[in-house]
This record gives C-alpha cells, sequence and structure tokens, in this order.
C-alpha cells in the first residue's frame, strides 16, 4: 500500500462534494485527507485526494471518479515530481521558560507565530507533509492544544505534461 | 418562442423525447404537473405503487430500447421509487424518474413530505438533479435523457420543486447538450482489435462469456457473425440471455452460480475467454481466484470502471460493442476448434442424462411446468421472470431465441419485480405476448398491480410456480444450514379467487396432467391470466455452485428415484 496524490477537477456545482465523499464511502477507499477549493477556471473546482492503496484500488478511484458526470478530470500525480503543500495551525502550551524555545523552534522550520496568548503560541507551517509532521512531533512535548491542517494541495511542476484540460 | 409553465415543459420536452407512455402515482408535489398531463399525448399508465412505477418503467426500458419515464410525488412517493432505481441502476436500465419536491422557500426545513431524494438516490442512479429554477429545467430534462441512454445506460433522477412546475419560463429546448465530464469512450484503436484478433487465433480452447452489454448495444447480429465464423462457443450471463439464441450449437446457455455444468466446465477448461458486455459479477464467477485459471481474459466493455474491477484482464478492449464487433470479426480466422467442441460435447452429453425434466415423475415439478410453457407458446414470448428458484428455473429450462426474450432483475435479485416490469414490457410492445413466471413470495410483493393489469387490459400471463415457500432460501438454509428452516415457509391467499377479485380469470393446477392444458388455455385467452402451479414443496435448483465454492466442488442434481 502507498500513498497517492490525485488531482480532479470538476464542475462547481450543488452536491458534487457529495457525490465524491458518498463514492469513496460506498466503495470503501481509504482516503486519507480531500481539499477542495476553487481552480483558475470560473466555475470548476479542483480537489486534491491523498489516499492509501494499492496500484489496482487506485486506479479504480480514477475511473470511478471520472465517471460521475460533474468530475471533468482526474489525474494520478504520484509519480510526477509535483509541489505538494500543507498548511498547520499549531496552538502550543508556552509558559514563559519555553516561549523563546518555541519561536526558534518555529523559525527552524520557517513557521510564523500568528497568534500570542498569555499562555500559548499559534504557529503556522505551511511545507510538504513531512515537515508539517516533524514540526508536530517537535512540539507534542510542550502541549499542543489545538491543531489544524488542511490536508494537501498538490500541482505538478512546470515542464513535466500531463496539464490538467 | 413559447412561454410555458415548468409543468408543461416537462411534458413537452418528454414528447420532443419520444416519450409516449409514463408510469406513476400523483400525489401533491406533483399536481402541477399532473394538471396539465391531458393537455400532451402521453399515455399515463397508473400504477398501485411506486416501486412498481418504477420496475414497470425498467421493463418498458429493458422491451423496446427505449427509456422508460416514471413519476412520482416528494416524501413517501419518492422513496417507494429507491428500489425500483437501484434495480434499474445494477441492470444498467435507461430510466427517467421526475419526482415533485416540497416548494423551493421550504426546502430543508422538514416541510410535510420533504425527503432529500437526491441524496438519498446518489449512489443509485447514473446522475440526478433538484431543480429549483424553472430557467434550468429546459436543459435539465434533455442532459436527463441524454444520460440515461448513452454510454452505459442508467437511472436519471430529475426532482422538481413544486414552485417549479407553477412558474414560467421561455421555451428553448436545447439540440446540445453540454457535459464536459461526460466522456464516452471511442473506437479501440487498430492495434488492439489486432491483439484481440491475434489472442483469439491463437487460442485453442477459446469462449465467449455475452452479457447485458450484447442486448443493450444492439449487437445480437454482430455477435453471431464472429461465433459463426471464429467457431467459438459462447456461454451467456442471466442478463446476457438471448444475446444468441440458445437454440444455437454454439450456444451452451447460462453460466455460473446455476447454469449447466458443462457451462462452468467449458469457463474453467478454457485458454481463452472473450467477455463481451458482462462485468464477471460474483454470481458468474464464484471465489475470484479459482475463476477460469486456464485462461487469458479479453474484457471489452463500454465502461472502463468494469475492467480489472474483480478479474484483471489480459487484454481490454474499451467501446461499443456494436462497432468493435464488425471491426474484429473480420480479422478472426475460421478455426474448427474440433476437440475443445467435442470436449463440450461429451461434457453436455453427460448433463442431459441428468436432466430431471427427462426422468419419468408424475410429480408437478417446475421444470415441468417451465418446459410446457416453451412448447406451448414455441418460445415466441417476452418472459418476465422473478427472483429466486422460479428465476433459475425459468432461465434454465426456457430455451431463449429472441432478442430481448427474457427480462429479469440480475444485479439486485429484486423480488417483485416479474409483475410491474411485464406491465411496462406489455405497455411499450402491444404486440408481444408477455409471460410472468414467478414465487408465491415475489408474486405477493407486487401483487397490488393485478388492478393495472386489468386497468390498463393487459393480456399479460402469470404463472406462478407456487412452493409455500421463500424457496431459494430454504434450499440454501437445506444445503448451509442445517435444514433449519427459519423464516421461509410461506403461506399464501388462494391466488385464483384473488385474480378473479380483480377480474382476472385463473386457474389452479396441482396435478403435472393438468399443466399442457392449463398452459394452452392461456395460450388461447385473449386477455390476462393467471395459473397458479402447486409445485413440489422442496424442489432445489441444480446444479449449484456453492457461494465461495469453484467450479470442480459443483452440487449436481441428484439422480431422482423413480416413484
Ligand atoms: C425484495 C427482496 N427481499 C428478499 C430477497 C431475498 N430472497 C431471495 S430469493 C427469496 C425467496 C423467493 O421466494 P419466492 O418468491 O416464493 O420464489 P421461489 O424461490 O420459491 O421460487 C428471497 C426471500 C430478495 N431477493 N428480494
Ligand atoms: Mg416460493
Amino acid at each position: 500500500m502507498e500513498t497517492h496524490t490525485l488531482i480532479a477537477l470538476m464542475e462547481d456545482k450543488p452536491g458534487v462534494l457529495h457525490r465524491v465523499a458518498s463514492l469513496f464511502r460506498r466503495r470503501n477507499y481509504n482516503i486519507e485527507s480531500l481539499t477542495v477549493g476553487h481552480s483558475e477556471t470560473p466555475n470548476v473546482s479542483r480537489m486534491t485526494i491523498v489516499l492509501n492503496g494499492d496500484d489496482r484500488v487506485v486506479q479504480q478511484v480514477v475511473k470511478q471518479l471520472s465517471k460521475l458526470i460533474n468530475v471533468i478530470q482526474v489525474l494520478d500525480v504520484s509519480d510526477q515530481p509535483a509541489v505538494s503543500r500543507e498548511l498547520a495551525l499549531i496552538k502550543v502550551t508556552a509558559g514563559p521558560g519555553t516561549r523563546t524555545e518555541i519561536i526558534e523552534l518555529a523559525s527552524v522550520f520557517r513557521a510564523r507565530v500568528v497568534d500570542v496568548g498569555a499562555n500559548s503560541l499559534t504557529v503556522e507551517l505551511t511545507g510538504p507533509q513531512s515537515r508539517v509532521n516533524s514540526m508536530i512531533g517537535l512540539l507534542h512535548p510542550y502541549g499542543i492544544e489545538e491543531l489544524a491542517r488542511t490536508g494537501r494541495v498538490a500541482m505538478v511542476r512546470a515542464g513535466n505534461g500531463n496539464a490538467l484540460l | 418562442m413559447m412561454k410555458l409553465t415548468g409543468a408543461q415543459v416537462v411534458w413537452e420536452s418528454l414528447v420532443r423525447e419520444g416519450v409516449e407512455t409514463i408510469f406513476g402515482i400523483t400525489g401533491g408535489a406533483v399536481i402541477h404537473l399532473y394538471h396539465t398531463l391531458p393537455e400532451y399525448p402521453i399515455h399515463h399508465v397508473l400504477m398501485r405503487h411506486e416501486q412498481a412505477a418504477a420496475h414497470a418503467a425498467d421493463g418498458y426500458a429493458r422491451a423496446t430500447g427505449k427509456v422508460g419515464v416514471c413519476i412520482a410525488t416528494s416524501g413517501p412517493g419518492a422513496t417507494n421509487l429507491v428500489t425500483g432505481l437501484a434495480t434499474a441502476y445494477m441492470d444498467s436500465s435507461p430510466v427517467v424518474a421526475i419526482t415533485g419536491q416540497v416548494p423551493t422557500l421550504v426546502i430543508g426545513t422538514d416541510a410535510f413530505q420533504e425527503v432529500d431524494i437526491t441524496g438519498i438516490t446518489h449512489p443509485i442512479t447514473k446522475h440526478n438533479y433538484l431543480v429549483t429554477d424553472v430557467q434550468e429545467l429546459p436543459t435539465i430534462i434533455r442532459e436527463a435523457f441524454y444520460i440515461a441512454r448513452t454510454g452505459r445506460p442508467g437511472p436519471v433522477l430529475i426532482d422538481i420543486a413544486k414552485d417549479v412546475q407553477a412558474a414560467e419560463v421561455d421555451y428553448v429546448y436545447p439540440d446540445e447538450v453540454s457535459l464536459p465530464g461526460y466522456l464516452l469512450p471511442g473506437t479501440p484503436s487498430p492495434s488492439q482489435l489486432q491483439q484481440a484478433a491475434q489472442m483469439i487465433n491463437e487460442a485453442e480452447r477459446p469462449l465467449i462469456i455475452a452479457g447485458h452489454g450484447v442486448i443493450l448495444a444492439a449487437a445480437e447480429d454482430a455477435l453471431l457473425e464472429l461465433v459463426e465464423k471464429g467457431n467459438i462457443p459462447i456461454v451467456t450471463t442471466l442478463l446476457g440471455i438471448g444475446a444468441l439464441s440458445e437454440a444455437h450449437p454454439f450456444c451452451l446457455g447460462m453460466a455460473g452460480m446455476h447454469g449447466e455444468a458443462y457451462t462452468n466446465l467449458a469457463l474453467s477448461q478454457a485458454d481463452l475467454i472473450v467477455s463481451l458486455g458482462s462485468r464477471f459479477d460474483d454470481r458468474l464467477t464464484g471465489q475470484v481466484d479459482q475463476f477460469a485459471r486456464q485462461a487469458q481474459i479479453i474484457h471489452v466493455d463500454l465502461d472502463p470502471v468494469e475492467i480489472d474491477k474483480t478479474v484483471p484482464a489480459d487484454l481490454a478492449v474499451l467501446g461499443d460493442l456494436k462497432e468493435i464487433l464488425p471491426a474484429l470479426t473480420p480479422l478472426v480466422e475460421e478455426r474448427a476448434h474440433s476437440k475443445w467442441m467435442k470436449r463440450i460435447r461429451e461434457w453436455r452429453s453427460d448433463s442431459a442424462k441428468r436432466d430431471i425434466v427427462g426422468q419419468e415423475t408424475d410429480e408437478l415439478i417446475p421444470q415441468y411446468v417451465v418446459r410446457q410453457i416453451w412448447e406451448a407458446t414455441q418460445g415466441e414470448v417476452v418472459m418476465v421472470s422473478d427472483v429466486g428458484q422460479n428465476q433459475m428455473w425459468e432461465a434454465q429450462y426456457f430455451v431463449h431465441h429472441r432478442r430481448r426474450g427474457l427480462l429479469s432483475s440480475g444485479g439486485l435479485g429484486t423480488m417483485g419485480f416479474a409483475l410491474p416490469a411485464a406491465i411496462g414490457a406489455q405497455t411499450g410492445c402491444p404486440d408481444e405476448r408477455v409471460w410472468v413466471t414467478v414465487g408465491d413470495g415475489g408474486f405477493q410483493m407486487n401483487i397490488q398491480e393485478l388492478a393495472t393489469v386489468v386497468q390498463e387490459k393487459l393480456p399479460i400471463k402469470i404463472a406462478i410456480l407456487n412452493n409455500g415457500y421463500l424457496g431459494m432460501v430454504r434450499q440454501w438454509q437445506q444445503l448451509f444450514f442445517e435444514g433449519r428452516y427459519s423464516g421461509t415457509p410461506l403461506l399464501g391467499p388462494d391466488f385464483v379467487r384473488l385474480a378473479e377479485a380483480y377480474g382476472i380469470p385463473g386457474i389452479t393446477v396441482r396435478e403435472k396432467s393438468e399443466v399442457g392444458p392449463a398452459v394452452s388455455q392461456a395460450v388461447a385467452t385473449d386477455g390476462p391470466m393467471l395459473m397458479d402451479f402447486h409445485i413440489v414443496q422442496e424442489e432445489n435448483v441444480y446444479p449449484m455452485v456453492a457461494p465461495g465454492a469453484s467450479v470442480s466442488d459443483m452440487i449436481r442434481r441428484p439422480v431422482a428415484t423413480k416413484k
């Protein structure tokens, strides 16, 4: 089982998200994350799906998704050079003794402190998933009070063909 | 430009789509639609249950090849359609369902008879629409019919808010549809066809599996040409019955769980399987990793999703069988396959020796009933079978030689399908003789439609194979669950008196000697007729490949003891 990243373009119509979600649930696909937002084309949404499965399962996901009438195109970009990013907001316990340490740690990860409270700091980090994971790992001992992750978005690097549409 | 109300838009557009008949039941959320219906040349068949309306539309579609249309009100009317839509979806039947929805303003408020029918039917329709703006209605109807009938057909539901039906619009029916996400497969490349032909030409023991796709593509002629040119034997799925006449010497009949032994032996011994419009359902394959282990597989289908879904293909050919087969056949060499054919003939005659119909028995066995119907009608009927043992006996003992000569719920296995589907078939094909074979259980699931048969004056002949059990489940209990008949003994009414109450003549048959005369009487009757055959109660369907077993563990028909 490997992790695959799919990009799907779909018409921005009511119910599309439900169709996609319902497909994943019904066919028992193991989805790790799913993000959706506007694309460069009006009325076309772009979804990034990260899922686990062997090639045969992923092939099925691609085909089943493509079969939905509102889904315009699906691309498996797992084997292509792609930029893939995730954003995380992490609220971490920060008393007088640990505050500087955490800020230093954040700067090593090129994360930004976006909110400072009496006993906590909120850090924003954008980066490849591995970097997000390791930063979360390092912040853990301080006490993570709240964590919000967007899931991955991905884009194939320029000059590698297979652009969408 | 015409100014029409939403309700008029619906009927005007349906007329333009060529719709002549619809099946439905009215209600508050479709009252506008029904109000304007008499202004249009559309015949409305009033059903007695919305499930039956959906089956009727499905049966109409299967019998005619045209899109079947059903209509229901919001809430319970819409939810009653669900089983029928799922049935049509599983069997790729082109159906358009129209439902009324509560007014736009109150959608989402749990208004009276509000139900999220588009949400409910996402996984059981090819596509669906909720219409809250009358401007969109013409385009949506155009798209719905286009989607239902093109590519791999399927049901499409249009849920129309009540206020939309009353609102006015300048009516333009679009000529073109714009569906950027709806791609129909193109034609396969010549090299793909070459490769397929080469595999066929090199095979020593080739076998074709013909599925429903052959019939949906109307590719029966093209299939016959391929079979006869290449001398390739063929088995069918349940829904593929009729793709090639079962009287053809190369047609071995239905394979799978209740296929004749030689069909499954052929599958297990073939060195090449050419699957045409079949999706390798588990009722065909049994244990997938045991399936056709000696064979390379060419999988021809319209729907990319079916490729490698259950059985991996050595070669996939995507596209419309009606184009593919005529392109493929010229590349296929004439080969006799005489050794292979000889082996199949041997298996076949061995099976025939065990054929229970050939045995002397005075008992009223269902196989005999089916044979009698076949002989009396010479097979010139549209058979509509229900689900259970009756369905399998019909499939096994009726020799189907006609196109679209058998309609049955294969994928979903919906009890109660037969009678309403027959109503749809008979309405769509008034000149055909339509027969129903049904169990005593399934018949009671849509028995109310006898009233529709009478109201519509449909000459449908109904043969109940009455065994006093939910027989197929009883068979499983007998074979695999210690013979504990839990929840399967079944009391029925006096079906003949019931039919008479509806105004349909009927006859109860308890003796084998009465079967022939009863069937002949039905053949000679102009209107509808019901035959209640009290068959041997604990007869089983053989042979049987137990679920999860492989062909070699097939349960054969015990040799009947003479009485
Ligand atoms: C709607 C529905 N409910 C339950 C089943 C499960 N089921 C399959 S066959 C069968 C028995 C059918 O009994 P009957 O209609 O009398 O036919 P028989 O098998 O006796 O010929 C049942 C209950 C089903 N297929 N469909
Ligand atoms: Mg029964």
